[in-house]
């Protein structure tokens, strides 16, 4: 089971076993994690579930793809290693994976 | 508040119950909390029934909200398959129907609405309703490839559904009383966009009409006759009439109820220890002055928050945009804002490539509400001007080649 990191924008580290198979986002409901509020429910249609990627990590999960990042142009804070993390899919690889909150998702 | 007598019940087992269970632990109450359900699953999503469920792309797994294991995890406490019989306001007591008595220091009613009903023909086979997984259930076993299915009221629902039914190979045939599509939810422009869509696939629409009787036949509807004197031949029938909110309850507990039971902007009813989310609510949308019941999963996820807030002493979020989707054959639908003060609706983007937005202002060229088809940035830019109340320069806005950043007045 991967272990993923979730730091909330003040500082808080939220340490999770990830379900391999499932969205990043699933895995942070599933597991409580305070500030991803995933109003769409994972349809890559609602830019709530914004995360910063570790950038060391960067090259596993891959960058935005293209409507993704139509829909994270409207993020309030927008960086290069910006993701919705409804489009991430949780894999062995990733294991160790840190991601950083923003400090809203509206 | 997390005195030993604490404990928040939660009535209701849809999207707004499940997220503020969520947000009451993630904002630190360790009050035992109780989740009561009259459906025996576990809050599930209910956007994806009238789509990836029907068409067997999802399971039952992956409608949840969360796995069983997160109820065990953050102590929340489930009695599902449940119906409450009444509010017992001044011993702060839920009285469930099998006799059970749970005191609450918080109770949270998250009821939700059900389908509005033709009582005449409740009762026969083939007549279908969605909201739950089991309505889902029976639908997908109606849908028959050369099949007729006939839809009553073109609204989202049943929309999405004679979207579904005409990609699984049935006839569709949408029968709506008034004489556009999405007349009470959509403007004109947008209505009259997804009719010629639909009928370019081949669902036949019947506008200005409704349904004279229902002929039926050992107990299972074979036919509709119209109010034109036309009778359709058919499989089944999904009434799509909007929905009820499920407030009796609260009526019969003396809650102030509009549109179902009011609320104020922390999720709060008329008495102090009670509060209700989601689509029972008539609450209030400071961003347009007025009070109204909206039925949309954000609209129950921000609700949720504010409830939480409120019983977790936080300080409660801002207003949100009110907003919802839906997918329609290959069109993703995003709206945003509500029709309310508007003068003028502004087309950007073409119509005919399925890919625009209709933008909706006041008199002030105040962005008010945007209804985009396959658009999600024109979506999104007009959801931020509604929040910011930005005033936008009409040319601007309909000239698809000027970027959304620079169409501000």
């Amino acid at each position: 089971m991967p272990t993923i990191v979730f730091i909330e924008h003040d500082g808080t580290e939220h340490q999770i076993d990830g379900e391999i198979g499932k969205s990043l986002m699933q895995n942070a409901l599933d597991n409580n994690v305070p500030g991803i509020d995933a109003d769409c429910g994972g349809e890559c249609a609602c830019a709530t579930c914004h995360v910063f990627v570790d950038e060391a990590w960067l090259a596993k999960t891959g960058k935005a793809g293209e409507e993704e990042t139509r829909l994270l142009g409207f993020a309030a804070t927008l960086q290069d290693n910006s993701r919705l993390s409804c489009q991430i899919e949780v894999t062995d690889e990733l294991n160790g994976l840190v991601v950083r909150l923003p400090e809203a998702q509206h | 508040m997390d005195q030993p007598q604490s404990h928040i019940v939660v009535l209701g087992a849809g999207h707004a119950s499940g997220s503020v269970v969520a947000f009451l632990r993630q904002y630190g109450t360790a009050a035992p909390i109780t989740l009561i359900g009259d459906e025996t699953a576990l809050p599930y999503q209910r956007p994806p029934l009238s789509k990836a469920w029907l068409k067997g792309e999802t399971t039952e797994a992956k409608l949840l909200l969360r796995p069983e294991k997160f109820y065990a995890d953050q102590n929340i406490t489930l009695r599902l398959g449940a119906r409450a019989a009444r509010i017992d306001r001044p011993n702060r007591t839920l009285l469930l129907e099998d006799g059970e008595k749970l005191n609450y220091s918080h109770l949270i009613l998250a009821t939700g609405a059900r389908p509005r009903r033709l009582p005449a023909v409740d009762s026969l086979d083939g007549i279908l309703h969605l909201r739950t997984m089991q309505d889902a259930e029976r639908i997908r076993a109606a849908l028959q490839a050369g099949g007729t299915l006939v839809v009553v009221g073109g609204g989202y629902i049943g929309l999405e559904v004679a979207a579904t039914a005409r990609l699984a190979g049935m006839n569709v045939v949408v029968i709506e009383r008034e004489n556009r599509l999405l007349a009470r939810v959509a403007s004109e422009p947008f209505g009259s966009f997804i009719e010629d869509s639909f009928r370019r696939k081949g669902v036949q629409i019947e506008l200005g009409c409704t349904i004279e009787t229902f002929v039926s036949e050992g107990g299972r509807v074979r036919a509709v006759q119209l109010s034109d004197g036309r009778r359709i031949d058919c499989d089944a029938v999904l009434i799509g009439i909007g929905a009820v909110p499920n407030d009796e309850l609260m009526r019969e507990s003396g809650l102030v109820c509009g549109d179902g039971v009011s609320v104020d902007h922390s999720a709060r009813t008329s008495d102090e220890a009670i509060f209700a989310i989601g689509d029972c609510t008539f609450r209030p949308l400071p961003l347009y002055d007025t009070s109204g019941r909206l039925e949309s999963v954000p609209n129950a996820v921000e609700q949720a928050k504010q409830a939480a807030s409120a019983i977790c002493q936080r300080a409660l979020p801002k207003p949100e945009v009110p907003w919802f989707w839906s997918d329609q054959f290959d069109l993703r639908i995003q709206i945003a804002g509500l029709r309310i003060g508007v003068t003028e609706s502004i087309i950007r983007g073409d119509p005919a490539s399925s890919s625009f937005a209709v933008f909706h202002l006041d008199e002030d060229a105040t962005v008010r509400a945007v209804e985009a088809v396959n658009a999600p940035t024109e979506f999104m830019a007009g959801k931020q001007f509604i929040n910011q109340g930005k005033r936008v320069v009409r040319e601007k806005l309909s000239n698809a080649a000027m970027s959304l950043q620079d169409i501000a007045a």
